[in-house]
């Protein structure tokens, strides 16, 4: 029983240093922020590396989901006569919600295990300490460009997403299952609102990158620095950051939808 | 030339959770010297250059680095210290993404404003220095051990600091580029009119260029001296250490009950 309670005690101050810790780590990765804009060099690396570098599997999982999307929304839709607005089924589920979701799970999967595993070997290799030893403040230098640059670079890869997946389900829909052209578009054009869709829809992918980076520098950072903790702290990254994704998404889509 | 010890340790107290790692050092590393500190693996001698730097922070005394009072600096002021001191870690650590010409360039870009014309020099001439300036090119993971700590080495002395650590510069190296580390610690100390810290288990190649040992062990210094002073010394700890005696003060067997006891409790103690 006794130890029953320690256990649970001590497994719960763990949760909260960590907590502390990744807020603090925020703190001070936000500080060396502004600098960059001295230094945009850095951050252009980083976008590269945690932007383009996601784009094919951005752009393959848009293209399928969208015509999924197509598929699933012509069947149930033409069974009430309403095929004509595929469009605007394809295109809201997209903006609204699978194009930031889906976008942030396969970044977490691709770019933020990407950034935990380099950060997280920089540290079992010395490599930050090595950089404190030259007056070089690791945080500025390796974390902050690539918190911006995840932070940058989520909302473009969720339009991205979102853009192929609208061409997806116009592929299926108009090319394949003979929807109207014109209406596809037209009902997309009228119905879907640039604030309440598109800009909620950013707003989403805007807090999920910056927390699946924020999550993937941490977990890195944070490591234990043997090949055993960086492979631990990488596998948290993707888990923590699905759980966060999808914790997240319903409540921004509760504040923004729910009234 | 200035007298006072260019490092100056007193009463060092450092423990890692409950395991105390150091328990009243004292130790000073005069300028212009070559001073090893030595002693078993698990001793703390890496955790002794992180106390230096100024990475770690001392439960309890003092440590002063050219006057400085490391454990008390922060920010700015420890980050000013740092350029001028270099460090050696023990595999390198090379930054993975850049080769070798852009990690000696590493420092000069972080923290000057010279010209990449004459940064271009620079690198060169310490390139020059430890004889690799044919492996510009090459990265990091190109590199055999001994060529890593080399490229390292002409990293740590880019900013021409006053002082340069070495953390067991000579393990696992094969027997030239042991050779070739060594000369170049003791030419590059005396060149350059570094002064030299150097951290390490490797006994030979240590006496070999060390003018002053200090010998740790159970968290305080057991022995120092000059190599000789060593050798003559009556501390059955330095007969030990230095002629690798696998019994004495520091015993061959880890504690355990009696043997005979141990042997006959049957699988109920195991």
């Amino acid at each position: 029983m006794v130890n029953t309670l320690r256990m649970l005690g001590r497994t719960g101050l763990d949760f909260f240093q960590r907590l502390g810790r990744a807020h603090l780590l925020l703190l001070a990765v936000l500080a060396g922020v502004p600098p960059l804009a001295l230094r945009f060099s850095l951050v252009i690396r980083q976008l590269h590396s945690v932007g383009v570098l996601s784009l094919l599997i951005i752009l393959v999982s848009g293209l399928f989901v969208g015509m999924v999307l197509g598929l699933q929304g012509y069947n149930t839709l033409v069974d009430f006569g309403a095929a004509e607005s595929l469009g605007v089924v394809v295109a809201l589920s997209l903006v609204r919600e699978l194009g930031p979701v889906v976008t942030a799970l396969l970044f977490a999967g691709r770019a933020g295990s990407a950034l935990t595993a380099e950060i997280g070997l920089m540290k079992a290799t010395e490599q930050l300490s090595a950089m404190e030893m030259m007056a070089v403040d690791p945080v500025r230098r390796v974390l902050s460009p690539r918190f911006l640059a995840g932070f940058l670079a989520m909302p473009l890869l969720a339009a991205i997403f979102s853009a192929v997946g609208v061409l997806g389900g116009w592929f299926v829909g108009v090319g394949l299952l003979g929807v109207d052209d014109g209406a596809y578009w037209s009902q997309m054009q009228a119905k879907v609102d640039l604030y309440d869709d598109i800009w909620n829809g950013v707003v989403k992918s805007i807090v999920f990158g910056a927390v699946v980076t924020w999550i993937a520098i941490f977990e890195g950072y944070d490591a234990v620095p043997t090949s055993e903790g960086v492979s631990r702290a990488t596998t948290r990254t993707v888990v923590h950051s699905a759980l966060a994704v999808l914790g997240l998404d319903f409540i921004l889509t509760a504040l923004m939808f729910g009234d | 030339m200035n007298d006072t010890p260019l490092v100056r340790i007193r009463d060092l107290h450092f423990a890692r959770g409950d395991r105390p790692i150091f328990d009243g050092v004292d130790i000073d590393i005069r300028r212009g010297s070559v001073t090893a500190i030595m002693g078993p693996s698990g001793t703390g001698k890496t955790t002794l250059l992180r106390l230096i730097g100024g990475q770690l922070r001392p439960d309890r005394g003092s440590i002063e680095v050219d006057g400085e009072p490391v454990h008390r600096l922060r920010g700015t002021a420890l980050y000013t210290l740092r350029k001028r001191m270099g460090m050696l870690f023990q595999n390198g650590a090379l930054l993975t993404d850049m080769d070798v010409y852009d990690n000696i360039a590493f420092p000069l870009r972080e923290h000057t404003e010279l010209s990449e014309e004459l940064i271009r020099i620079l690198v060169l001439m310490k390139l020059e220095a430890v004889g690799l300036r044919g492996a510009r090119h090459l990265m990091p993971s190109e590199l055999s051990g001994g060529m890593a700590r080399r490229v390292a080495l002409a990293r740590a002395i880019a900013l021409d600091p006053m002082m340069v650590m070495y953390d067991e510069p000579f393990t696992g190296q094969d027997p030239i580029s042991m050779g070739v580390l060594v000369r170049l610690i003791r030419t590059l100390n005396d060149a350059l009119g570094l002064t030299s810290i150097i951290v390490s288990h490797d006994i030979e190649e240590t006496r070999a260029i060390a003018d002053y040992i200090y010998l740790l062990s159970g968290g305080r210094v057991v022995a120092e001296g000059t190599s000789a002073e060593l050798e003559a010394s009556d501390s059955a700890w330095a007969r030990q250490f230095l002629h690798g005696e696998p019994d004495g003060p520091v015993p061959f067997h880890y504690p355990a009950p009696d043997y005979a006891e141990d042997l006959l409790a049957g699988t109920e103690a195991a």
